[in-house]
C-alpha cells in the first residue's frame, strides 16, 4: 500500500464524479491542443513557404528593404558574385547551406498591348535551376504547394506570371487561367483614349501572326540611367502566388534579363543575395557569420542580414494573432478545469472529513493529509492529461485524413485543413505540463482545507 | 509513572455569546495497565475528555502529560508523531479507511510509523489471528458486520504497540451481545498487551468489568471507583 495506490482507490471511489472531471480535462486539452497544432500548422507552413521562395537570411544594401524596393540601381551590390562565391567557400557557412542565390527586384510596368492593356508589376530576376532548389525546402514535412517555375530550360525572354498578373492582362486563355471568362473579350474599341505611343504599339503587335502575339508583354522600367528600358517577354506560364496581393504583381524572369532591363550593358548587380540554409535553428550561427564575413572584404558597400521575420512581417503578426488566441483559449480552459478539479476535490474533502480526522488522530500529519489530495489530483491530472493526448492525436488524425479545406483571408487558393499535433513536441509537453499544473493548483486550496481542519471537529463531522 | 495524568485541566466551549465548560479543573492520575471507563450522562464532558487525553484537542487551561511527556505545547508535528508512537484509537463507528482492505487497516499506523516491512507483516498477521479475522484479511469493511469492524478498529489501535488505547463509546453502535464480546476481547487484549485502556460508556456491561470508573458530572469528576485494590504502583 502505497500513496498512489491509496489515491487511485480513493478516486475510483466516487467513479462517476471522476469520470466527469476527467471528462472535462479531455475536452479541455484535446481542444487546446487541437488549436495548438492548428496554429502550429500554419506558422510552420507559413515558414515553409517564405523559406522556399525567399530563404532564411537575405544579404541587402543598407536601407534597400525600407526604401529602396523600386529603385535597383540605387541599392545594386556590386561585385555580388564574389560574394556568392566568399559564402558558398567559408568553412562555417558551407555546412550550414542548402541555396545560395541572388536576385534582383524591380518595379515596372507591364502591359499586353494587343489588349490595351497594362499594368504594375514587381519583377524578380531569379537564377532558376537555384529557385528552384530551394523550392524542396521541406524541414517539417509540410504538405507543400510549391510548384517549380517553369522557366526551368527557356529561353531568356520567357517570364512566369502571377495568375492574377495574367487576368490583369487578359491572358487567361492563352495560359490555361481556370474560372476566367474574358478572354478576347476586350480587345479595344479604337478610339479609347489611350496614349498614342501605346496605341501605335499595339497595333504593331496586332499586325503580327495570332498565335505568335498571344502569350506576349512588354515590360517596361526605368534603366540605369534613369532611361525607360522595354522588353518583351513571352510568358510560358501563370502560376498561382497563394496570396492575392502578389499574385497580382509577380512576374519571374531569368536574371540576365532582369539585369539586362536594369543595367543595359553595364556591369549586372543584384539587389539581394538569398541565403537558404538547411535549418531554422541554424539562423542564428549563419547570420553572426555572415555579417563577419561582410565587414570585412565587403565592408565598404553598406550590406546587412535581414530574416526571414524581417522580410516577411506578417509572419510575426501571424504568430502573435495566433499565440494571443492561443493564450486566450490556454486561458479559459485552464479556468474551467481549475474550478472543475477544484469542485471535485472539495467535495472529495468534505465526504471524507471523519477519514481526515481519523487520521490525524493516527498520526498522520498535516502534510500528510495535503499530499494525500494532491497524490490524488496529480493522478487524476496524468490520467486526464494521458487521456485528453489520445484524444487529440486521434481527433487529429481525423481531421488530417478528412481532406477538409479552407481558403484563408487573403489567399486566392484552398489549403487543407491540418492539425500538427503529433509531430509538435513543445506544445505536447506544454499543455501537459500545464493540465497536471492546473490540476494540481486546483487541488491545492482543499488540500490546504483538509490540512486545517481540527481534529476534533473532523471526528465530530456528520 | 502514570499512563496519563491531568492537573487542574480545564476546557471551554464558545458558543456565539456563551461558553459552555466541558470539562473544569480536573486532576486525575490514571493507572497503568488499568482498564479504565469514563462514565457520566450524556453531555458531561466524556468525549472532551477523551479527546484532551488522546491529544487531538488542547486544554484552556492545566497541564496534560501522556506517557510521562507534558503534551499540551508541543508543536502539531510534534504530536502528531507523539499520537502514531504513543496512542491507539478506537472509535464509535469504527473509522476504517473503506478504500483499504483488513490487513492494510491494520497495517496503516504501522506504515506511518514507518515499521519495516517484515515487521509489519508480523504484527499485522498476529494481531489479526488475535481479533479472530485472519480468514477476512482481504476483505473491505464495507463487506464487515459492526463487530467485525470493531474488531479490525481494535486490532488498528494496538498495531505499533502503544500503551495507551482510548475508545469513545466503543460499542454504542453494537448490540447488546456484540458489544459485550467486544468488551471481552478489549479486555483480553488489555491483559495480552499491558496496555492501558481508557474508554467512555453508557453501558453499565462495560462498568462491570473496569477496574477504574470515573464518575464526571457537568465537567468534573464526581468521584473514582477504584474496583481492583491499586496496586503498588499507584
Ligand atoms: N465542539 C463543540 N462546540 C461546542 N460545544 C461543545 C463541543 N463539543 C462539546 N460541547 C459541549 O461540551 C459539553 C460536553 O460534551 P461532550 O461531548 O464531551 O459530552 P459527552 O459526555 O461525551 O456526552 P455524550 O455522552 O452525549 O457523548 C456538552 O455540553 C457539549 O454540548
Ligand atoms: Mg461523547
Amino acid at each position: 500500500m502505497n500513496f498512489w495506490s491509496l489515491a487511485l482507490r480513493n478516486l475510483l471511489r466516487n467513479r462517476r464524479r471522476s469520470l466527469a472531471t476527467l471528462l472535462a480535462m479531455v475536452v479541455g486539452l484535446t481542444a487546446i491542443l487541437l488549436f495548438g497544432g492548428y496554429r502550429s500548422n500554419i506558422l510552420y507552413g507559413m515558414q515553409t513557404g517564405f523559406v522556399q521562395y525567399s530563404g532564411h537570411l537575405q544579404i541587402q544594401r543598407r536601407g534597400y528593404f525600407l526604401d529602396g524596393g523600386d529603385n535597383p540601381t540605387a541599392y545594386g551590390i556590386a561585385d555580388y558574385p564574389r560574394i556568392v562565391e566568399a559564402i558558398r567557400r567559408d568553412a562555417v557557412l558551407s555546412p550550414m547551406l542548402a541555396v545560395v542565390t541572388p536576385t534582383l527586384q524591380l518595379g515596372g510596368v507591364a502591359g499586353n498591348f494587343s489588349a490595351g492593356i497594362s499594368r504594375s508589376v514587381v519583377a524578380t530576376g531569379l537564377v532558376v535551376e537555384e529557385r528552384n532548389r530551394m523550392l524542396q525546402w521541406n524541414e517539417y514535412g509540410m504538405v507543400s504547394y510549391a510548384q517549380p517555375l517553369a522557366l526551368a530550360g527557356t529561353g531568356e525572354d520567357a517570364v512566369v506570371v502571377g495568375t492574377g498578373v495574367a487576368r490583369k492582362l487578359k491572358l487567361c486563355a492563352a495560359l490555361g487561367v481556370p474560372d476566367c471568362s474574358q478572354e478576347d473579350a476586350a480587345r479595344p474599341a479604337d478610339g479609347v483614349s489611350a496614349p498614342a505611343d501605346i496605341l501605335t504599339l499595339s497595333a504593331q503587335e496586332r499586325a503580327q501572326p495570332a498565335a505568335a502575339v498571344r502569350n506576349r508583354i512588354e515590360i517596361l522600367a526605368a534603366g540605369a540611367r534613369g532611361a525607360p528600358n522595354v522588353a518583351s517577354l513571352s510568358v510560358v506560364r501563370a502560376n498561382n502566388l497563394g496570396v492575392k496581393a502578389i499574385d497580382d504583381m509577380y512576374v519571374a524572369m531569368h536574371l540576365s534579363q532582369a539585369q539586362k532591363l536594369v543595367y543595359g550593358t553595364a556591369r549586372p548587380e543584384a539587389t539581394a543575395i538569398i541565403i537558404q540554409l538547411r535549418h531554422t535553428t541554424q539562423m542564428a550561427a549563419a547570420r553572426a557569420r555572415l555579417e563577419a564575413l561582410l565587414a570585412g572584404e565587403f565592408g565598404w558597400q553598406g550590406l546587412e542580414v535581414l530574416d526571414f521575420q524581417t522580410l516577411n512581417p506578417i509572419y510575426g503578426q501571424t504568430d502573435e494573432f495566433m499565440a494571443s488566441i492561443f493564450g486566450f483559449i490556454a486561458l479559459l480552459i485552464g479556468v474551467i478545469v481549475l474550478f472543475t478539479i477544484g469542485n471535485t476535490m472539495g467535495t472529495a474533502v468534505t465526504e471524507r472529513t471523519v477519514e481526515i480526522g481519523t487520521l490525524r488522530a493516527m498520526g498522520l500529519r498535516r502534510a500528510g493529509i495535503r499530499r494525500l489530495f494532491l497524490c490524488e489530483a496529480l493522478l487524476l491530472g496524468a490520467i486526464g492529461s494521458a487521456a485528453g493526448l489520445a484524444c487529440a492525436l486521434a481527433v487529429s488524425g481525423l481531421i488530417n485524413g478528412s481532406g477538409w479545406t479552407w481558403t484563408p483571408p487573403g489567399y486566392s487558393y484552398a489549403y487543407l485543413v491540418l492539425v500538427r499535433v503529433g509531430q509538435d513536441v513543445p506544445l505536447l509537453a506544454g499543455c501537459v505540463a500545464g493540465m497536471v499544473g492546473v490540476t494540481v493548483a486546483s487541488a491545492l486550496w482543499p488540500a490546504r482545507r483538509a490540512a486545517k481542519l481540527p481534529i476534533v471537529d473532523a471526528l465530530r463531522h456528520v | 509513572m502514570h499512563p496519563v495524568s491531568l492537573r487542574n485541566v480545564e476546557k471551554v466551549y464558545h458558543l456565539d455569546a456563551v461558553t459552555v465548560p466541558a470539562v473544569s479543573e480536573i486532576s486525575l492520575d490514571i493507572r497503568p495497565g488499568s482498564f479504565t471507563v469514563l462514565s457520566g450522562p450524556s453531555g458531561s464532558g466524556k468525549t472532551t475528555l477523551l479527546n484532551l487525553i488522546g491529544c487531538i484537542d488542547r486544554p484552556d487551561r492545566g497541564e496534560i502529560a501522556v506517557a510521562g511527556q507534558p503534551v499540551q505545547t508541543m508543536p502539531d508535528d510534534a504530536l502528531s508523531d507523539f499520537r502514531a508512537r504513543h496512542i491507539g484509537f478506537v472509535f464509535q463507528n469504527f473509522n476504517l479507511l473503506p478504500v483499504l482492505t483488513v490487513y492494510e487497516n491494520v497495517e496503516y499506523p504501522l506504515v506511518l510509523a514507518k515499521a519495516p516491512a517484515g515487521e509489519r507483516r508480523k504484527r499485522v498477521l498476529a494481531l489479526l489471528d488475535a481479533v479472530g479475522l485472519a480468514e477476512r484479511r482481504d476483505s473491505r469493511p464495507g463487506q464487515l458486520s459492526g463487530g467485525q469492524r470493531q474488531r479490525v478498529a481494535i486490532a488498528r489501535a494496538l498495531a505499533t504497540g502503544a500503551k495507551l488505547v482510548l475508545a469513545d463509546e466503543p460499542t454504542a453502535n453494537l448490540d447488546s451481545h456484540t458489544g459485550a464480546a467486544i468488551i471481552a476481547l478489549m479486555r483480553k487484549l488489555q491483559r495480552e498487551h499491558d496496555a492501558c485502556f481508557v474508554f467512555s460508556s453508557h453501558d453499565p456491561q462495560v462498568r462491570a468489568e473496569a477496574d477504574d470508573v470515573i464518575l464526571i458530572r457537568d465537567g468534573r469528576i464526581a468521584g473514582i471507583d477504584r474496583r481492583v485494590a491499586a496496586e503498588a504502583t499507584a
